[in-house]
């Protein structure tokens, strides 16, 4: 699907750099209401730092992102605001608020987002906690008391729990073991099923990918260097999709020692 | 040549950019302060942190500050044979000078460092941008209850620490430098004046606003893992310490010039 204005989200020539260092290199890609994309990609590649962009967590030099047909990029605070009305995010490294319990981490976007009541918030929570398959007896207990994940569980519960439109999904199964990947993975599915979301995830896990997807785009140095059905994965003759799924040391990818 | 004058430029535009950004994080903070929503069991939760939990450190600073300053003004004076100013420089000192000055510099110590550190840590473990992606604005959410409570909060403290201060001078003059204790009462109140506290409160207002502020500040900005955080926080802490004693001078002209 080439970049376009019926697209739920829509990047064209999106650039961002960190001193010298150019990371994004003139991104095309469009989204469609509903679709699932998963941005396959080495580490270092900027596949976070594209998600951020999109959120508004950064700004990209050049380039426009659409969401829902409006231009988000120098969008001012009020705006801002108002757009992430319609984003929902789960993050790497779960980023579970410390100070607070897992139900009010689960209904935080509830009440401090959308001015929920705190007990309306707390049912909500603990129905989403039964969601990800988690009983209300972890509701009240710290996030540092759960396993990694139980976090990730409690993370993908916060996310959805403000049923946004659109959904980001920063490797969502990384660090897990196998088993644990894979119910994070089916949640993930069921999940954005139930809500009918748009959703963009970034990983290096292609177990990930080929569940998750419907459409796969490779990240790599800062281009799109493919991007198709999750079902063309494995049968397509691009080498950079070749060696990474593979898992090659030789071929087109040359690893960067140094992060982006 | 060229070189040097490169590096120096380089530094100073470093400098004006740190300025710029710092100046302008504050002026951010503060206008959040101007429309809801407002986080009143966040403020209560710094106030309580910078101010009750922070009582027992300045407390013992404050007491023992002011025996020492009665025991040194005493042997001071006494070659003067003016003995009988002990209990007035105590007062005055405490309230305007150190007082406001090392209770400051206490609780930089203590909370500043803590408010980097969990500022800090929220940010290279992303609960900032988590923050922000559930329509929270971290500004008003982490910042500004810190700012306000150490606006509010360090005054009480500096009035605690001054009348800690002024009874471990009492303490010291009454049992050791063997003053009459009415006597040293009296003396402690004839030449105290009310902008002498006064001063001293306005003073405690603005470093309780500076510790926050760099506390904040530095958290908010702190990059790449535990090393980060770490340098965030010695930052902190010596930013606002080398902050309050320009801005104490600066106050003391302004009041007392």
């Amino acid at each position: 699907m080439s970049a376009g204005q019926n697209a739920k989200i829509a990047l064209a020539g999106v650039e961002k750099s960190f001193g010298r260092k150019r990371v994004l290199d003139g991104i095309d890609l469009a989204v469609a209401a509903g679709e699932s994309l998963v941005i396959i990609g080495g580490s270092g590649t900027g596949k976070s730092v594209l998600i951020k962009c999109i959120l508004g967590l950064m700004r990209p030099e050049a380039g426009s992102i659409r969401i829902d047909g409006e231009e988000t990029v120098g969008l001012r605070r009020a705006g801002r605001e108002r757009l992430m009305h319609k984003f929902g995010m789960l993050f790497q490294g779960s980023a579970l608020f410390d100070s607070l319990s897992v139900w009010e981490n689960v209904a935080f976007g509830l009440v401090q987002g959308r001015g929920m009541q705190r007990d309306e918030a707390h049912d909500i929570a603990l129905k989403k906690l039964a969601a990800v398959g988690l009983g209300p007896e972890v509701a009240t207990l710290s996030p540092a008391e759960l396993s990694g994940g139980m976090q990730k569980r409690v993370a993908l519960a916060r996310a959805i729990a403000v049923e946004p439109e659109i959904v980001f999904f920063d490797e969502p199964t990384t660090g897990l073991d196998p088993i644990m990947a894979d119910v994070i993975n089916r949640l993930i599915v069921a999940s954005v099923r139930e809500l009918g979301a748009t959703t963009i995830s970034i990983t290096h896990d292609m177990t990930s990918a080929r569940r998750i997807a419907d459409r796969i785009a490779m990240l790599h140095k800062g281009r799109i260097v493919w991007q198709g059905p999750a079902s063309e994965i494995d049968h397509t003759d691009n080498p950079f999709v070749d060696q990474f799924v593979n898992g090659r040391a030789e071929g087109p990818i040359q690893m960067e020692v140094r992060a982006a | 040549m060229t070189d040097s004058l490169a590096a120096i430029g380089a530094v100073f535009l470093a400098f004006l950019a740190a300025v710029g950004g710092l100046t302008r994080f504050a002026l951010q903070a503060i206008a959040a302060a101007f429309s809801p929503p407002y986080f009143p069991r966040l403020i209560a939760r710094q106030v309580l942190y910078i101010g009750y939990y922070s009582l027992p450190v300045v407390g013992l600073t404050a007491l023992f500050t002011g025996m020492v300053l009665a025991l040194q003004s005493y042997t001071g004076f006494s070659r003067f044979n003016a003995q009988s100013a002990v209990a007035t420089v105590v007062v005055l000192s405490m309230t305007r000078e150190l007082g406001p000055v090392i209770a400051s510099l206490m609780v930089a110590g203590r909370v500043g460092a803590a408010m980097a550190a969990e500022i800090g840590t929220m940010r290279v473990t992303e609960q900032i941008d988590a923050l922000t992606s559930l329509s929270t604005d971290p500004l008003r959410y982490l910042v500004l209850p810190r700012l306000i409570a150490g606006l509010v909060t360090m005054p009480v403290l500096v009035l605690v620490a001054d009348i800690v201060g002024v009874f471990g001078g009492f303490l010291v003059g009454t049992y050791k430098l063997e003053f009459n204790p009415v006597t040293y009462v009296t003396q402690t109140e004839q030449y105290l004046q009310t902008m002498d506290v006064v001063s001293g409160l306005i003073k405690a207002a603005v470093f309780g606003f500076i510790i926050a502020l760099m506390g904040c500040y530095h958290g908010y900005h702190s990059r790449g893992g535990a090393e980060g955080v770490g340098q965030a926080t010695t930052h902190a802490v010596v930013s606002a310490s080398i902050l309050i004693l320009i801005f104490n001078y600066a106050l003391t002209q302004a009041f007392f010039s």
